[in-house]
């Protein structure tokens, strides 16, 4: 059994939903939980179509009603896991009555899933955006981990907990310390011995305290804290939410350096920009994917002239800063990394070719790698701290509905275009449409609009001219936007930077919004 | 499951097809209005999906109601089936019947095929296309259009014409020995002349197949128990499963649907796999040009096509068994569905077959047009909701057949036998014909004999004297040729008229069987026109699958073509060769039976005639 919580795979992860395709051939059964009916949603066996934040009310419902109906692991629990009780206690709140209340999906419904969950011999669950991209994104995580912990599908073969990732490197990122807090390897930075381990290797001083997430690089920005910035594959003039207000900041920094191999909005305001190469086919390196797994990339292409390799790129940045690095291969890089990260340590390129790819932690060269990180809490004793289960509780979104905004606006991605549409624009596709606001039928009549109309969409930040397009799976109350074609429609205008403390996320997922005639506000 | 409408919204008209189906939608998601509970809670998956088998009945319903699929009722029976629309667009062109562009109601199906041109097929359709201009055209006139078909499996009353109108009250009938006036007034929308059944010109004490074909009322199970209807079922009951299998077994009897497989050893298979649910299949889809067997009997004697079906399913363990009837024969397919019901209403259908505590269902299926779904595993797609198209073997369908699970597929008449070995006993049984092919064979004697028809003789009985039964030819008359098997048998001459009609007797001429169609040809028939027929017909039917078959069978024809037409000049240096060698390539490599026979008349006609020299 598979749960896809807030996760439209079949548009976002094409490549994963085939995977997810094959087992449902298999015999797996699939519950999309979405506020959408998605295309994902569509291959379900159950669609739960919850109110946009209302994921922990569902999520507490189900661990109720898995404690109540003696579904619980108790074993494992008691063996692995601390914080139950308190746990146990926060649940018991949340009766199928008050869930069907804050989500919206029948009660019996939610019962139906959580007993399915709880029975299943495997079952995972699997989300994306839906769950993180609002202003409570770790409690919602939290959530789902708790569930999890509560019948042991967790470090198990077909079970676990899984964020698929956006792109085939995002985790390959986190490895390599491209997070505020952590050095290569997850190592923590404001750990005096760590730091010093790596002070030694490379020779200079590290900074001795973390540093600031990408919310916060904004708010610095904002205080003038932040004067110069160096953007590597990223368009935050694009992708932030709160638009208006990041394209002024951005604008207002001293020195801004881009390195993209587009041309981007963000690049567009840059003082330098460095044409880079293409990661995955211009250049020599290894990726991380979802499952830890460590793979090669080889150079298929020459880059465009002028275009180099991220790698040449900043070896020649420090040359020219004062420190000659030479010209170092990706296979030096790693190996350096290799030496200093101890979870990739036995991944030498040899075997990566070998083995098609490792997956981590891979303590040394004669290491197999780890299929599943969690193996440890089923060992006895378990290897280990214990996974603690965390009290959280639903909290709606920051944006309310009022009668001023009375629709749920949630935005996402479609099949056919990645992101902020830099990679993706350039190319036609005839599954692509022109961005618009989809509103339910019923909506639209209410309004007094006409598919195809351009209207007028408003939030408390701002407003935006977009056509109307009618999609009979909206139910009424909830519309959809899509952040792909910011030139045409900047849908960040009407998004809220609320912003989670503990991961800096905004909740894209949630607005409120009004709907006018453009006919209307000229008279 | 992404379904997204290009085609504008079904009409009412195909929205009630598709419910006569499948009942009415319950939920916005299914294609019905919203409902409150469909804002937050939507089913589908597995479920939903489990219902794709009937994307061909509800096609069939498409097809009746308004006379072709339109992308509005092709994408509303996607919703309701859960199928994605292009898959489905991959189903509906496949099969022949299904039309994708607007057709008017009234559609006249002319065959155009060997035996129908033996007797003025092509004088029918000159004149039709004098009329109403050319197959397919719909301009000149309002209602009606008329298509060339290939054999539609009427040879006895040739030239053949089925007719069809599509509507609320779709009716399917069909015109033999069809005069062109008569077949111009229906065009115009007169009446069709009603359906009479199948006639014998054989003497009933020579008949024992086919000894209840005009003696029994075919719609009555009464007629049937009195006529000695399950008899057979009680002697295996008496048997058991066990007993039964070895009965079969012991009387050696090989299956008559073209492979001679020992139907025995079949069932054997098949009650000992342990997977379970067990299928039954019974292949009725007789399209082997020339072949009527199949139709006579389902036609004159349903009862006993269930009856050992039912046999079948006991002996081997099946619960569960389909029925799929050529989709051109509409009183065998109304008879079939007829008897089912009735045998099902006696209690020797259903949960409780007949007292005995065990379970049997039959699920009726209509063919849509496609030669290649007779191949059994391109049958079981087709009963799947899917193109024909055969499937690689191994798996056998008794490990792996229908919807993955063990399958016994037999021929109506190799099920009509076992009610034969059931009734006299496997010793007498085996008594008759040859050592090697036991029991009786029918075959179906057209073209230009004097009583065409479906004859029952032991094995081993000489194709002269099969003839000579059929009244052998017209006055003045010389032999030409005789097409043993259909468009997937060769050509028989003179010079071979005294072969043993047995599996090995054949096989010893290198010829076969295969399906029991015999079509005589005197000196008057045009073999290169014939034989073009035949590569075209290949051509058309080819599944696409496998290379070999999808372009050798186009070689073929073009090659053929190039041949006939080199009596005036055109031809080139060896072509023949080129032909023999496409031929070879298609008999080795290609997947299925089709693509591995598709030239085997064709190069008889060559190697013994000398066609093309």
């Amino acid at each position: 059994m598979v749960i896809l919580w807030g996760s439209n795979a079949r548009e976002t992860h094409p490549i994963f939903f085939h995977h997810l395709l094959k087992g449902m051939r298999n015999g797996a059964r699939l519950v999309a939980v979405d506020p959408r009916r998605t295309s994902s949603a569509e291959w379900a066996d159950l669609w739960l179509g919850l109110d946009v934040g209302s994921d922990i009310a569902l999520a507490n419902a189900m661990a109720r009603e898995i404690i109540h109906a003696g579904l619980a692991d108790m074993e494992f629990i008691h063996r692995a896991t601390t914080g139950y009780d308190d746990y146990a206690r926060c649940v018991e709140a949340y009766t199928l009555e008050r869930a069907e209340h804050d989500t919206g999906v029948p009660g019996a419904a939610i019962k139906e899933v959580a007993h399915a969950y709880a029975r299943a011999d495997r079952a995972m669950i699997c989300w994306t955006l839906g769950i993180t991209e609002h202003h409570n994104a770790v409690d919602n995580v939290l959530a789902l981990i708790n569930l999890a912990l509560l019948v042991g599908k967790v470090g198990r073969y077909g079970c676990g907990l899984n964020p698929l990732r956006g792109q085939n490197n995002v985790q390959g990122g986190g490895d390599m310390g491209a997070i505020p807090n952590r050095l290569p390897g997850f190592q923590d930075l404001e750990d005096a011995a760590l730091r010093a381990k790596f002070e030694t290797a490379w020779g200079v001083k590290i900074p001795a305290k973390r540093g600031y997430h990408l919310s916060q690089m904004f708010e610095a920005m904002e205080h003038g804290e932040m004067r110069a910035i160096y953007v590597v594959g990223e368009n935050p003039a694009r992708s932030e939410a709160d638009q208006t207000r990041a394209v002024r900041l951005l604008s207002g920094l001293e020195h801004l350096v881009v390195q993209d191999i587009f041309l981007t909005q963000t690049a567009e305001l840059a003082h330098v920009v460095l044409p880079a190469a293409a990661g995955w086919a211009e250049s020599e390196g290894t990726v991380t994917n979802s499952e830890r797994r460590v793979q090669r990339v080889r150079r298929a292409l020459e880059p465009p002239a002028g275009a180099r390799d991220d790698v040449d790129i900043i070896s020649e940045l420090a040359r020219r800063l004062g420190t000659d690095w030479g010209q170092p291969t990706a296979e030096q890089v790693w190996d350096e990394c290799r030496n200093l990260s101890p979870m990739h340590a036995g991944m030498a390129y040899r075997r990566l070719d070998d083995l098609g790819g490792l997956q981590w932690p891979c303590p040394d060269e004669s290491h197999p790698g780890t299929q599943f990180l969690h193996a440890r809490l089923w060992k006895d004793p378990i290897e280990g701290p214990p996974a603690p289960f965390t009290v959280v509780e639903n909290e709606p979104p920051v944006d309310t509905l009022s009668e001023e905004f009375p629709i749920r606006l949630t935005t996402g991605r479609r099949l056919d275009s990645f992101n902020t549409g830099v990679q993706t624009g350039q190319y036609t596709s005839p599954l692509r449409e022109r961005e618009a606001l989809l509103l339910s039928p019923a909506d639209a009549a209410r309004l007094g609009v006409a598919d195809g109309e351009v209207v007028r969409a408003s939030s408390r930040r701002g407003s935006v001219e977009v056509p109307v397009r009618l999609e009979a799976s909206l139910r009424p109350g909830l519309a959809f936007m899509s952040l792909h074609f910011p030139d045409q429609v900047s849908t960040n205008v009407l998004t809220i930077d609320a912003t989670d403390p503990k991961s800096g996320t905004a909740e894209f997922k949630a607005s409120a919004i009004r709907v006018d005639k453009l006919t209307a506000q000229v008279h | 499951v992404q379904i997204r409408t290009t085609g504008g919204p079904a009409t009412a008209e195909e929205i009630e097809a598709v419910d006569s189906v499948l009942g009415a939608p319950t939920s916005l998601w299914e294609g019905g209005t919203r409902t409150e509970l469909d804002d937050h809670l939507a089913r589908g998956g597995h479920e939903a999906r489990s219902r794709r088998h009937l994307l061909l009945p509800v096609l069939h319903a498409l097809q009746d109601r308004v006379g072709w699929v339109s992308r509005g009722g092709m994408e509303y029976a996607c919703r309701r089936l859960a199928v994605p629309p292009a898959d489905a667009y991959g189903v509906v062109t496949f099969y022949d019947r299904f039309a994708t562009d607007k057709r008017p109601p009234l559609a006249v199906h002319v065959c155009d095929d060997v035996a129908c041109k033996c007797a003025g097929a092509d004088e029918l359709c000159a004149a039709l296309e004098a009329s109403f201009g050319p197959s397919g055209a719909t301009g000149s006139h309002s209602g009606g259009a008329w298509y060339r078909s290939p054999c539609l499996g009427l040879c006895d009353r040739a030239p053949a014409v089925l007719v069809e109108r599509a509507g609320m009250r779709h009716a399917q009938g069909r015109i033999t020995a069809a005069a062109p006036d008569t077949v111009r007034e229906v065009l115009s929308g007169a009446a069709w002349p009603a359906d009479e059944g199948p006639r014998l010109a054989q003497p009933r004490s020579e008949l024992r197949l086919l000894r209840r074909v005009g003696v029994v009322d075919p719609e009555s199970f009464d007629s049937y128990r009195a006529a000695g209807g399950y008899a057979a079922f009680r002697r295996a009951l008496e048997l058991g499963p066990e007993g039964v299998i070895r009965e079969i077994t012991d009387a050696k009897l090989l299956g008559r649907g073209g492979a001679a497989f020992p139907t025995g050893r079949k069932w054997d298979a098949v009650a000992r796999t342990p997977a379970r649910p067990h299928h039954l299949v019974c292949n009725a889809d007789e399209s082997e040009t020339g072949t009527f067997k199949d139709r006579v009997l389902m036609e004159g004697d349903p009862f006993a096509v269930v009856e050992g079906m039912t046999i079948a399913a006991m002996a081997t363990g099946c619960e569960h068994g389909y029925l799929y009837v050529r989709g051109e024969y509409p009183l065998a397919l109304s008879r079939i569905e007829t008897a089912v019901r009735q045998a099902r209403d006696h209690g020797f259908l259903g949960e409780d077959i007949a007292g005995t505590g065990s379970r049997f269902e039959i699920e009726v299926r209509r063919g849509a047009g496609a030669y290649i779904c007779g191949e059994e595993t391109a049958l079981f797609n087709s009963i799947e909701g899917k193109r024909g198209e055969p499937r690689n073997k191994p798996p056998f369908p008794v490990q792996a057949g229908l919807f993955g699970k063990p399958t016994l597929v037999n021929n109506v008449e190799t099920l009509m036998n076992v009610l034969e070995v059931l009734g006299v006993g496997a010793a007498a049984f085996a008594g008759t014909g040859t050592g090697e092919s036991t029991g009786t064979r029918l075959f179906c004697v057209s073209g230009h004999v004097r009583q065409p028809g479906v004859y029952e003789v032991a094995m081993g009985t000489t194709l002269r004297a099969l003839v000579e039964k059929a009244g052998g030819l017209r006055d003045g008359h010389t032999l030409q040729a005789v097409l043993l098997g259909g468009a997937a048998g060769s050509f028989v001459t003179e010079a071979n008229l005294d072969v043993p009609l047995s599996f090995e007797g054949t096989r010893a001429i290198g010829a076969t069987l295969g399906s029991g169609a015999v079509m005589v040809l005197d000196e008057t028939a045009d073999l290169g026109t014939m034989l073009l027929r035949i590569a075209r017909f290949f051509s058309h039917e080819s599944c696409g699958q496998c290379v070999p078959c999808r372009v050798g069978t186009k070689r073929q024809e073009e090659i053929l073509t190039r041949m006939l037409a080199a009596r005036n000049g055109n031809g080139r240096d060896g072509d023949i060769a080129l032909l023999a060698d496409v031929a070879q390539a298609m008999r080795d490599a290609s997947i299925c039976g089709l693509g591995q026979t598709a030239a085997s008349a064709i190069q008889s006609a060559v190697v013994q005639l000398g066609v093309g020299r």
